[in-house]
């Protein structure tokens, strides 16, 4: 009997909205103990900030260059590498419950096995993963919680927010308090809500593991990504007025665009409303037009979600505490990527390679019965080193396609291996607006590179001191005084950006 | 605002045997994924989509000159679509099929064109199994 693996994501979690990372607006005991007991990484980044390519690269172990879903709608190919597959191939049961989004969900042809499962009532097999049982943001699309939410408390399936408008784009509707874009009252008894499901249904699937069997599981809870519309029992835990406003909001109006007028023009242009490059922000939502108010009430709306988180998995915890496998159970945490969250004015995502975004919560709790010592990572690790963590804690070598290396276990194992750097990429292409950019962090210095786009004509990039300049407020790129570690960083990245794969997948759905 | 999506594939067919089949109004859900059924009356078509769904559509032009078909979606969701099908002979035996699609809301153009490019996909694959086939 091996090392079972409790993977457990969140979707467009920050990394400040845990108690163990220095938050201090949502209660995660649960989290924090695992933290304690573990190795929590302080520099985790994703490879993309995007969903889609994101999972696909925990999935493959691969940069989405080399696995080539570049942004959301491009479905991770059919005979793609996954990890899971590996680790089924070497005994392990396996399984994903929650949120998979390695294809696109608006598929109006049914044409993706991932939003068939459903429909036919079957749960996998898919990319290795033996049970498949999917949920998303809401009760709307082919997925289990949709469907299993219609057939048994059909009343509750339009309280939730209409993720999309009427014209199927990301809906900029305000509700909540304040009028806030996608803050919503959703009445759904907190039982029946996504979150407690996904806890729900892995019980129910780890219950069904024989004691003796070695498992992986991927608990993929969707929140706390937008809407931002938990069950409303549970809003008045924490009151929105009294919540401070994130550290990354320039309140000053004046100061806040000169902050964001001396980065890539792009950034400007969105806060002004005059480009939405990518699908995921609200297309008829304008950031210059957030209020203080209105960032206070998100922010609470998104700690009552990831406390929901916590407690979900201090129940599956429970149970797997229950059924005798507490010693041999590794647990890792982390997200697919991060949230703008009021950082200079901005909410959602889309292509701003900065610590909202990219700097993840991460936490990896091996099991007991391996001894190993607490600690806290500072060198710069990846999503990318997730598949061939799995490996290793199974015994296994890594995978010869997988890109990143087993996450290390200190700065001193992080520095025996040579983790020096972390790349993230951006690409997409949308109604004639593309904005693609290659991110090398190492160092301490955040350095992104705009290649020819739309709005930029490749010159243009951005330099962070993160030591000087943890708020990523003061963009260096064009500073003398930095010309050489500009250009050393940039040597770096293009010697360690894979190129990427051709010919370019289709994007296929807008997600 | 429309929204517009291309996609296209050059296939190891001579156009007209391409457009034998790509013309055929009758036949779109042999070669488009995801469509199960197709009936056509006068200039009306109706596919039924695997997921039950039926959506009725517009014959504009199936021109047998020109290689050109095109047709749009008139269920109330769209306020405008155009779908447009053009075989192009390459003039070396092989031919190019262009799968276009225009819609409003414009995000229906990516949904439905996700579809063509899969149907540009399999279309090839079947013209180019029967090159295989009588090789």
């Amino acid at each position: 009997m091996g090392r079972k693996i409790l993977f457990i994501t969140t979707d467009q979690q920050r990394y400040d909205t845990l108690g163990c990372n220095g938050g201090t607006i949502a209660r995660t005991p649960v989290i924090d103990a695992v933290a304690a007991q573990g190795i929590r990484y302080e520099r985790a980044h994703p490879q993309s900030v995007v969903c889609m390519p994101s999972r696909s690269t925990m999935l493959t172990g691969q940069c989405p260059s080399t696995h080539g879903v570049w942004m959301n709608g491009v479905p991770l190919s059919e005979d793609a590498p996954s990890v899971a597959d590996v680790l089924a191939q070497s005994g392990y049961r396996t399984a994903i419950i929650g949120k998979p989004h390695f294809e696109p969900f608006l598929d109006a042809f049914a044409r993706f096995p991932e939003n068939g499962f459903s429909r036919d009532g079957t749960f996998g097999p898919h990319r290795g993963f033996e049970h498949f049982e999917s949920a998303t943001h809401g009760a709307a699309g082919p997925l289990h919680y949709a469907r299993w939410l219609a057939a048994t408390h059909p009343e509750v399936v339009n309280m939730f927010y209409p993720v999309l408008d009427s014209a199927l784009e990301v809906n900029a509707m305000g509700g909540g308090d304040t009028g806030a874009p996608q803050a919503w009252a959703n009445n759904i008894p907190r039982e029946w809500y996504h979150t407690d499901w996904v806890a729900d249904r892995t019980i129910s699937w780890l219950d069904s593991v024989p004691v003796d069997d070695d498992w992986f599981c991927w608990m993929s809870f969707p929140d706390p990504h937008h809407p931002w519309d938990p069950p409303a029992s549970e809003v008045g835990r924490i009151d929105w007025r009294e919540v401070p406003l994130p550290a990354g909001y320039i309140t000053d109006a004046g100061e806040r665009e000169r902050v964001l007028d001396a980065k890539p023009r792009h950034w400007r242009a969105w806060y002004d409303g005059r480009m939405v490059s990518n699908y995921e922000a609200p297309l008829e939502w304008t950031p210059a037009t957030l209020t203080a108010e209105q960032l206070r009430e998100v922010t609470a709306l998104n700690a009552v979600e990831c406390e929901l988180i916590d407690e979900a998995i201090g129940r599956v915890l429970a149970a797997i505490a229950a059924r005798g496998w507490g010693d041999d159970v590794d647990i890792i945490f982390t997200t697919d990527h991060g949230e703008l969250g009021g950082d200079f004015g901005l909410m959602f995502k889309g292509p701003y390679h900065v610590d909202g975004l990219m700097r993840l919560p991460l936490i990896w709790r091996p099991a007991p019965s391996a001894k190993s010592a607490p600690a806290t990572v500072t060198r710069p690790v990846g999503l990318i080193d997730l598949a061939p963590t799995f490996c290793a804690i199974a015994g296994l070598p890594a995978a010869p396609w997988m890109e990143g290396t087993s996450l290390p276990v200190s700065d001193t194992d992080a520095d025996a291996r040579g983790f020096e750097r972390v790349l993230t990429e951006w690409d997409s292409e949308l109604w004639g607006v593309g904005v693609h950019l290659r991110t090398i962090t190492r160092d301490g210095w955040v350095c992104s590179a705009y290649l020819p786009g739309t709005a930029h004509d490749g010159s243009e990039g951005e330099l962070y001191d993160l030591a000087d300049d943890p708020l990523q407020r003061v963009n260096r790129w064009a500073d003398p005084a930095l010309a050489e570690t500009r250009s050393d960083l940039l040597a770096d990245l293009w010697d360690h950006q894979p190129a990427m794969a051709t010919p370019l997948r289709a994007v296929e759905a807008p997600v | 605002m429309y929204g517009t999506v291309r996609h296209e594939i050059r296939i190891d067919r001579p156009a007209d045997v391409v457009w034998a089949l790509a013309g055929d109004p009758t036949k779109l859900h042999t070669w488009f994924p995801g469509i199960v059924e197709c009936t056509v009356e006068g200039n009306m078509r109706t596919i039924v989509t695997a997921t039950g769904i039926p959506m009725p559509e517009e014959i504009l032009v199936c021109d047998n000159t020109q290689r050109r078909f095109q047709y749009r979606i008139t269920t109330p969701i769209f306020k405008h679509h155009r779908g447009t099908i053009d075989i192009i002979d390459l003039g070396d035996e092989t031919c190019m099929i262009v799968y276009s699609t225009e819609a409003d809301p414009r995000t229906m153009a990516m949904v439905i064109g996700g579809g063509t490019a899969a149907a540009c996909r399999e279309l090839k694959r079947q013209m180019e199994l029967r090159t295989e086939a009588v090789d």
